[in-house]
């Protein structure tokens, strides 16, 4: 039998899933198989939908397979309700299709379920990411000075409510003027009310490459033009990457990074994300090798890597790439001919000593790279406004602005949001007052966190940007290996009653680090962090 | 050499290799839940495979040697090796150069057919185009475009117009409201509150003949996305829904653009007033699974845009018996539920689950703000089910297209003024009745007839007497000359993929009592000009 030969292991089987070895492995030849006889047509035009789109979905298919095989144990009544299936002696097609129209009508053995997609069953399946563990858990005993002292203090979710108060006072002055047209008078309601261009309206893009240029520095100036609002930057995220790659595709992304990109790229486009590992002796900075290592090994399994994804300043680390680093990831895009994003979300919320730089700030006007580097920003954690749902998507290549226009119609902000966004951007005294306080803020309560870890001996990495710190606990932990982590992270959850970010969730290589979100603190809660921590920290 | 030795176990067929990875697994198929793998795989590999086939028919198949050498094992040939890898550079030079020129930057295959020129040159969007660069305004632009294509009522914007000057003042300054219950991170599937008042309003606007519980619904930023969490939720790419044609044109994209999911028309007629028959139905599930193509579910209109009509209570039985019967979904997306006027009356399709035994899992209704409310700018909308496991993915997916937090309490003041409600939907609806038999009589008086329609914002028209050839191009042309000519830009029926020429579908609500007769004048000139030719 030729099957034989596929016994043989496939050496580009990664980490854990030795489970799945055997169904992957034939799915990788038999996708070879179908690419060689298109052989003469890929090197016509057009066959390459077909090279790549059949391996992908064969293995699309069968991880699932595999996925929903460990974890479910489907009752037996769906066969018994079946007739004996003649399908043992003959084993043509006709009877297997039988067999699963036959599926349609009884699934899971109860008469007629109805069937999810398999893209459902894959979000739906339960949490096992402990970030997303430890929301629920704060969510459902959350701390409060008063009414619950002994609640869970969230450090996991990276928002920043320590500039809430001037967000407020400026709304509670400013309501009336920003709904009804600058000026106050004349109605301008209608404008919010009828259909408005999906991809925001005129003035925010305007007001926004304003504010964009002013958290950058005022280095650099954006085109409003390359500009398409969307409802947060999870959905630009997740539009862009509709864009820039299809079913199968994958992205290269630096970890550790931020867990939410899990969710936020692989539920709907089903692109893969391809972790490049950075290490704390290179204070987490992604390097070249690095990269092209994974960008030949993806390769060599067959997949195709269409861009690489960063944050800057990185989420969770903190720290700002370098205009040197920037310009070799620009080389290394334009050698591999793929794309760059940069999300740079919390590019105002630095408040170290490095200076941030800005993806658009490093192009030339004529470089041909451009179009290969598109930008990913958000008025969430810069303007602390979440709730307000406003999220950009900055591309210097044309077709993915028109693509994305386009593409807004599933995640377009809500005018009348939109309308307030304008007045309070355009208030320039309002926006420079703001940006002051809050990096003030920010280095206030970063020093007392840092400093309050430190007396326990335990140090951060250096950062200068972001809401969070990045801590090393790896003295705190045994055994040294993600278990040992989890278990810190447990411990710090249950006993401390603080909700952190291990690292392991954000995909670091490295066991042992955790990432806090300061800035959800007042500075009086610090003290009953430290008070908590120390308490973990005396025990282990 | 980028290659590994290992990729050159290759052989050709995808018929071969699909018995291959069936035979293997012939034993999985008889244990449990192997029917998955058994039958996607092969499904999917005779699909590629046929399109495969299909594509190089007029090509010879090149290199028949793969075959014998696939057939003798394991050993790997050396001519076999560099060929692997000539196949491999080849492939990653076309990565290389797309189209040709050096190191243009790709975009994805989807992105692509989205920004196709198929889709700007449809008539919908050229129509839409035109009309709001040269909008018709009775004085500064009288011979301007009049818009009858767009999809949105402004016969009732002063009374929200006029709530809002009212109230806008204490918006986010309700007393129980801080700062940070509004810019925070809130869940993604909307407020509670926002829930209760949508599902009141929902109630409301079907004459309270149902209601609907907040906790099986998720919100929203609009009835788009909507529709298109369901589509993800529901099928996997590849997968089909059924929709009774004519449809609105816009559905196509809604359902299709990032979903990889595909629409089969069912064809409705005029003979039948353009309702829907479960034959038609029943046909079009089985030519589909003659195809190979999985049918997931049907997606109906109710009120039916663009035809106007309802499904009548008798039609909805059948339709989940249909459904049931196949095992398959029913999205019905009511947007227009309180947009009715006329005559019939509209039946909720949950008030048909609730009253039957009907399996509630499979029966999801889209909603929104947009048109009952006329608040298209707001976004939001709204997915009610009864299937937990829909209702749990949906709420996750909703941090993709999630409605902002003021915007939400304004909503929530708004909706929570009853008497302001209640008036709107009477004032409205009445609003609607007058302007629709003004229109119609208007039409009818130049002897152009309507389907009866008694929910939604236009009439159905029928004007194939006024086409010259009987057919899509000679519907193109007349919707070319009442564009052109007459300055009107109506949706024409092929753009509603509507199997019969000569019908259009004029939205009336964006008009005022007084551009009636403007209208009207127009259409008259363009059938003057008809006569006289033919």
């Amino acid at each position: 039998m030729t099957r034989n030969r596929n016994s043989e292991p496939n050496p580009n089987n990664d980490d854990n899933d030795t489970l799945k070895t055997p169904p992957r492995d034939s799915a990788g030849t038999s996708g070879m198989r179908l690419v060689v006889p298109l052989q003469g047509v890929v090197q016509g035009r057009g066959g390459l939908i077909l090279g790549s789109l059949i391996p992908c979905a064969l293995f699309y298919f069968l991880q699932f397979y595999s996925k929903r095989h460990r974890s479910t144990k489907p009752p037996s009544s769906s066969s018994s309700s079946n007739p004996p299936s003649p399908s043992t002696s003959s084993q043509n097609l006709p009877d297997l299709q039988r067999s699963s129209s036959r599926l349609n009508l009884s699934t899971r053995g109860s008469n007629g379920r109805v069937f999810l997609s398999s893209r459902a069953s894959f979000v739906n399946a339960p949490n096992d990411s402990p970030y997303y563990i430890g929301m629920d858990r704060f969510r459902a005993d959350p701390y409060n000075e008063l009414d619950n002292p002994d609640g869970i203090i969230d450090l996991g979710i990276a928002e920043n409510r320590l500039s809430l108060d001037l967000i407020e006072k400026w709304i509670s002055s400013n309501l009336n003027g920003s709904m009804l047209g600058r000026g106050g008078d004349g109605l301008n309601i209608n404008g919010i009310l009828t259909y408005q261009p999906f991809d925001g309206l005129a003035e925010l893009k305007l007001a926004m490459a304003g504010f964009m240029s002013l958290v950058m520095g005022e280095k650099v100036s954006f085109d409003p033009s390359r500009m398409v609002l969307t409802s947060g930057a999870t959905p630009a995220i997740e539009v862009l990457c509709f864009c820039l790659a299809d079913h199968g595709n994958a992205l290269l992304v630096p970890t550790p990074y931020y867990p939410g990109f899990d969710r936020d790229i692989r539920w709907r486009t089903g692109i893969d994300l391809i972790p490049v590992h950075c290490r704390s002796s290179d204070a987490f900075v992604v390097n070249i090798t690095a990269l092209d290592q994974a960008f030949s090994q993806a390769r060599k399994r067959g997949q195709k890597v269409r861009g690489i994804l960063i944050s800057n300043p990185s989420n969770p680390v903190g720290n700002i790439l370098s205009k040197g680093m920037l310009l070799s990831l620009l080389d290394f895009a334009r050698e591999k001919n793929i794309h760059v994003i940069s999300d740079e979300i919390f590019s105002g919320s630095n408040y170290g000593g490095e200076e941030f730089v800005s993806m658009a700030e490093i192009l030339d006007e004529e470089d041909p790279v451009r179009d290969r580097v598109h930008i990913i920003y958000g008025l969430s954690k810069d303007l602390s406004v979440p709730g307000f749902r406003l999220g950009v998507l900055y591309s210097f290549n044309e077709n993915v602005v028109a693509a994305s226009k386009k593409l807004t119609r599933f995640c377009s902000a809500s005018a009348p949001t939109q309308s307030l966004l304008v007045a309070m951007l355009l208030d320039a005294g309002f926006i420079k007052d703001y940006m002051r306080t809050n990096r003030g803020r920010l280095r206030k309560v970063f020093d007392l966190f840092v400093a309050g870890l430190k007396q326990f001996g335990i140090e951060c990495m250096n950062s200068s940007a972001g809401l969070y710190c990045w801590v090393n606990m790896s003295r705190l932990i045994s055994p040294y290996n993600e278990k040992g982590e989890l278990e810190l992270w447990e411990k710090l959850l249950d006993v401390a009653k603080i909700n952190v970010t291990p690292g392991s969730a954000c995909h670091c290589i490295e066991p042992g680090w955790f990432r806090c979100c300061f800035s959800t603190l007042a500075e009086k809660d610090i003290p009953v962090v430290m008070e908590r921590i120390r308490k973990v920290v005396e025990r282990s | 050499m980028t290659n590994s030795p290992t990729k050159t176990t290759i052989s050709s067929g995808g018929a071969t290799s699909a018995m291959r990875v069936i035979v293997p697994l012939q034993g999985v198929v008889q244990g449990r839940g192997g029917l998955f793998l058994g039958s996607v795989i092969p499904c999917a590999l005779f699909y590629f495979w046929q399109l495969y086939l299909k594509r190089n028919r007029n090509r010879s198949r090149p290199s028949n040697n793969n075959n014998d050498e696939s057939g003798s094992s394991g050993s790997t040939h050396l001519p076999q090796v560099s060929s692997g890898s000539g196949l491999q550079r080849v492939h990653s030079r076309i990565l290389l150069s797309p189209k040709g020129s050096s190191g243009q930057s790709q975009v994805s295959v989807r992105a692509n057919s989205v920004i196709s020129k198929q889709i700007d040159s449809s008539p919908c969007f050229v129509g839409l185009n035109k009309a709001s660069q040269d909008p018709y305004d009775e004085f500064s632009n009288p011979d301007g475009v009049i818009q009858l294509g767009l999809d949105e009522n402004k016969l009732s914007l002063d009374l929200v117009q006029e709530w809002l000057a009212e109230n806008v003042s204490r918006w986010m300054m309700a007393e129980d409201l801080s700062i940070s219950g509004i810019a925070t991170y809130q869940p993604f599937d909307g407020l509670l509150e926002l829930k209760v008042a949508v599902a009141g309003f929902m109630s409301q606007a079907v004459d309270n003949s149902v209601s609907f519980s907040p906790a099986q619904m998720v919100l929203t930023g609009g009835a788009i996305p909507a529709l298109e969490i369901l589509s993800f939720c529901l099928a996997d790419p590849g997968n089909a829904f059924l929709v009774p044609s004519p449809y609105y044109p816009d559905l196509d994209r809604d359902v299709k653009w990032r979903t990889g999911v595909e629409i089969i028309p069912v064809p409705c007629r005029s003979a039948d007033n353009f309702s829907l028959s479960i034959d038609a139905l029943d046909r079009a599930f089985s030519q589909a699974k003659k195809r190979g193509l999985k049918v997931r579910g049907v997606i109906i209109s109710n009120p039916w845009n663009p035809v106007g009509n309802m499904f009548s209570r008798e039609t909805l039985y059948n339709l989940l018996d249909f459904a049931t019967e196949k095992n398959i979904h029913v999205i019905s997306n009511e947007i227009l539920a309180g947009s009715s006027y006329g005559g019939e009356e509209f039946v909720s399709i949950a008030e048909i689950i609730d009253s039957e035994d009907f399996d509630r899992n499979r029966v999801h209704i889209v909603y929104g703000l947009s048109k009952d409310l006329s608040l298209p700018g707001f976004r939001v909308g709204a997915i009610y089910t009864c299937n937990e496991n829909v209702l749990a993915v949906a709420k996750k997916l909703t941090r993709f297209s999630s409605i902002s937090v003021p915007t939400q309490h304004l909503l929530i003041q708004m909706l929570s003024d009853a008497k302001f409600v209640q008036q709107f939907i009477k004032k409205n609806r009445e609003r609607l009745r007058r302007m629709y038999s003004l229109f119609v009589s208007g039409l009818k008086q130049l002897g152009i007839e309507c389907t009866k329609s008694s929910g939604g914002f236009y009439c159905w028209a029928d004007m194939s007497r006024l086409i010259r050839s009987y057919n899509e191009k000679g519907e193109i042309e007349l919707w070319d000359n009442l564009l052109n000519v007459a300055k009107i830009n109506a949706t024409p029926g092929s753009s509603c993929h509507c199997v019969e020429p000569g019908w259009f579908r004029l939205c009336f609500t964006t008009l005022s009592e007084k551009d009636i007769s403007t209208v009207m004048r127009r259409i008259q000139k363009v059938l003057e000009t008809r006569k006289s030719l033919s």
